[in-house]
């Protein structure tokens, strides 16, 4: 199987995608003629040309509603947003417009678009550009939302998003796109929305990480594993539809959970999944289900309070001790 | 920071304890978990376990005194430290609300050793033996997987120290009880599950008028003889297959009582004012005499044990029950109870029910009696049984019924079998 970086997957699967299906296109700032901010979609327009590539000015809110324009007469669009920061410019599109068209429509206009590009922290960028935004779209029912952390994750997600008739929200992570791994060349390959993938097996505690969160909590794992603490890393890769499933049967096992996420902490992704599992496995916990999350303050553009303020292998190491009744 | 130590329920009717041994003396170190001192109470001897770190700084109760629940009988603090001020809140006067310690039976203690209940001692939480933390709110403290394993392997909370946070039970706390040897829980099983059912209108009659002619516990009796001979046969025959099985005729009635008991539901029953608790199984008690009483030790699920098992266990119980070693949950909660003075050459006698349970069965000794069979006189093993029955729940007929299961059963100690 290739080695790729997670740039490289996500490329390989527009480019399979648009080759597949002549009414896949992509558009957004930069993605043509500059091969995009982050190069995600190098050498397309060179491949393509400028009917499947198409470079859009700087307005997310007139590009994300031609998107959704383009969706509901049959087409297949990926919109990228340079970063997921701009795309608060568009969420009248994307919310009351591609989320509720089926809904309002009676069911007769899906809207098989894609809005994608990265989140999250990146280095020294700032409030404004160092933003989780999973649990704003995740809250509107209509809108699908992932966010892969490995190369093969990405490639494989990003095809069955594009291939879903519903819009689907799709947040990769800045700092990742160099990250490396196998992944499948075969064009068939897609991972299904909605389940989650155990990343690391283990009986003593659960941690739950998504995006950024999964190397670092694999980490974690690591050093827990030489201290006698065995962890099982669920990532749930679709944020929603969410795997709970798989979720609660891994807390289950271990009775001890540790939620992982760069997000503010508050009306965050994690407070759901801590409520799920106080329903669905109260009976099961021996410890109150802890999180850590990214610190509940604009993102700091000093170097040594951006660190701080995003999750590390410390913080998760310390949080598995706690409820496993170490310290 | 100086801990009070007062005195803990380890009963659940204990209403003060005598200190019948300090296992440490002043100015020992003590660690928290360590066993401090062993109290009488009203049933048995317990240990009392140290809720803190450090060294036993003063003893206010000595050997052979008692206190009641909640009373200051010591103080572990830090070598030097200043203690005064909570001696001096021990010796502090009584709130009017604090109830008179039931001290009447006793020497007359010294005033400053005889101090009130310090504020809010929660006897619940002094049973439980936990860190201070949790003693606020008198809560105990556990964590759901923890509780609901305990619920499971049918073990009491109560008897478990929290390691976790203020105390929290937690799955390593239980997991430990659970791999402890054997041994001393073989008696402890779960008591019998339950279904209750409102006591119809004439039942409430029933009861407040024989209440109020004999008494809360209306008895009455039902007596009646059993040839004892097959019985008896058979616990030889067992013996002669193997020695080691020791069956005594005591276990045979026993087991007898508990298969009949399932039969006959009404008798395993017990009347709660408003509702009759009818038991799933049979928890018989057995009535043990101790050197200054009596003590009920409870076989569990009696109807489900085998006659080794139930011997095994009376035997184990009744040795602790005599070393007064037995736990609360050991000679509590039974479902119908058992006496037996046969040994004691007693022909026939009645028996006092325990409440709540609905009956208690009186056996006497077992004698050769010349008896009339097939119109000729011979000589059988008789043995009289009385049954007391509590008349708000068993009726005369009901009990009836039962004692003629009973006494086919133990006359034909293959139904056992069948």
């Amino acid at each position: 199987m290739p080695t790729l970086t997670i740039r490289e997957a996500l490329n390989q699967a527009i480019r399979e995608e648009i080759i597949r299906d002549e009414r896949v296109f992509i558009m957004g700032e930069e993605v043509a003629a500059y091969d995009g901010a982050y190069k995600v979609t190098r050498g397309l327009l060179h491949d393509f040309g400028d009917k499947r590539v198409i470079d859009t000015p700087i307005t997310e809110l007139g590009f994300a509603g031609l998107g959704v324009g383009a969706a509901m007469v049959g087409l297949r669009p990926i919109v990228e947003f340079m970063t997921f920061n701009f795309s608060i410019l568009a969420t009248d599109q994307i919310i009351n417009s591609a989320a509720k068209m089926l809904y309002m429509s009676g069911g007769q206009f899906n809207v098989p678009i894609v809005f994608r590009g990265p989140g999250g922290s990146a280095f020294q960028v700032s409030s404004q550009h160092s933003q989780a935004l999973e649990s704003w779209y995740a809250y509107f029912p209509g809108l699908k939302v992932v966010m892969p952390s490995t190369p093969a994750d990405a490639k494989g997600l990003l095809k069955s998003a594009i291939r879903d008739d519903d819009p689907v929200v799709f947040i990769e992570q800045e700092r990742m796109y160099g990250n490396k791994g196998e992944v499948p060349d075969d064009p068939d390959f897609t991972i299904p929305l909605g389940v989650a993938d155990v990343k690391r097996e283990g009986t003593d505690c659960t941690i739950v990480a998504r995006s950024l969160m999964v190397p670092v909590a694999l980490k974690a794992a690591e050093q827990l594993q030489e201290q006698g603490v065995s962890c099982e890393v669920i990532d749930p890769r679709t944020i929603r539809p969410l795997d709970i499933d798989t979720i609660i049967e891994s807390v289950k096992k271990t009775n001890r959970v540790v939620l992982a996420e760069e997000s503010h902490p508050i009306c965050s992704v994690n407070a759901e999944i801590s409520h799920e599992i106080m329903q669905f496995a109260f009976d099961y916990l021996d410890a109150p289900v802890k999180r850590v999350s990214g610190a509940d303050v604009p993102m700091p553009y000093a170097k040594n309070l951006e660190q701080a303020a995003v999750p590390d292998v410390e913080k998760i190491i310390a949080a598995v001790r706690e409820v496993a009744y170490l310290d | 920071m100086a801990s009070k130590v007062i005195m803990p329920k380890l009963s659940p009717t204990m209403e003060e304890g005598q200190i019948a041994r300090w296992l440490k003396k002043e100015g020992d170190k003590v660690s928290m978990g360590e066993p401090l001192a062993e109290i009488d109470t009203d049933k048995a001897t317990m240990e009392m376990q140290a809720l803190a770190n450090g060294v036993l700084r003063k003893i206010l109760i000595n050997e052979g005194e008692s206190a009641p629940l909640g009373q200051l009988i010591a103080v572990i603090g830090d070598p030097g430290e200043d203690i005064a001020s909570v001696l001096s809140e021990a010796a502090a006067p009584k709130p009017a609300a604090a109830p008179a310690p039931k001290a009447a039976s006793e020497p007359a203690p010294k005033p400053a050793e005889e101090p009130p209940p310090p504020p809010s001692p929660s006897p619940a939480v002094a049973t439980n033996g936990r860190k201070a933390g949790t003693t606020d709110s008198g809560r105990m403290i556990v964590s759901p997987l923890a509780a609901r394993m305990a619920a499971h392997s049918g073990l009491d909370l109560r008897s478990i120290q929290g390691s976790g946070p203020n105390g929290r039970i937690i799955k390593r706390d239980i997991e430990a009880v659970l791999s402890k040897p054997k041994a001393a829980t073989v008696a402890v099983g779960t008591p019998s599950g339950y279904r209750d059912e409102p006591a119809t209108q004439i039942r409430q009659t029933i009861a407040k008028r024989l209440v109020t002619s004999i008494g809360p516990v209306p008895h009455f009796f039902l007596t009646v003889d059993i040839e004892m001979d097959r019985a008896a046969e058979m616990r030889q025959n067992i013996k002669a297959l193997d020695p080691d099985l020791k069956i005594s005729v005591n276990d045979i009635i026993i087991k007898c009582a508990a298969v009949a008991l399932i039969q006959h539901p009404q008798v395993n029953a017990s009347f709660q004012e408003k509702f009759i608790r009818y038991y799933e199984h049979a928890d018989i008690g057995v009535a043990v005499a101790i050197d200054d009483g009596l003590i009920t030790p409870v076989i569990r699920g009696a109807d489900q044990k085998s006659l080794s098992q139930i011997a095994g266990e009376v035997r184990e119980l009744a040795e602790r029950a005599r070393g007064k070693k037995l736990k609360p949950e050991e000679y509590t909660g039974a479902t119908f109870s058992i006496s037996n003075l046969g040994m004691f050459g007693i022909d026939e006698f009645t028996a006092v029910i325990n409440p709540p349970e609905g009956a208690i069965l009186a056996v006497g000794a077992m004698t050769a009696k010349p008896v009339v069979r097939d119109n000729e006189v011979v000589v059988r093993q008789m043995m009289r049984v009385t049954m007391s029955c509590d008349h708000r729940v068993i009726d005369g007929a009901t009990g009836a019924k039962f004692l003629q299961t009973f006494k086919k059963i133990l006359e034909n100690p293959l139904y056992l079998v069948v």
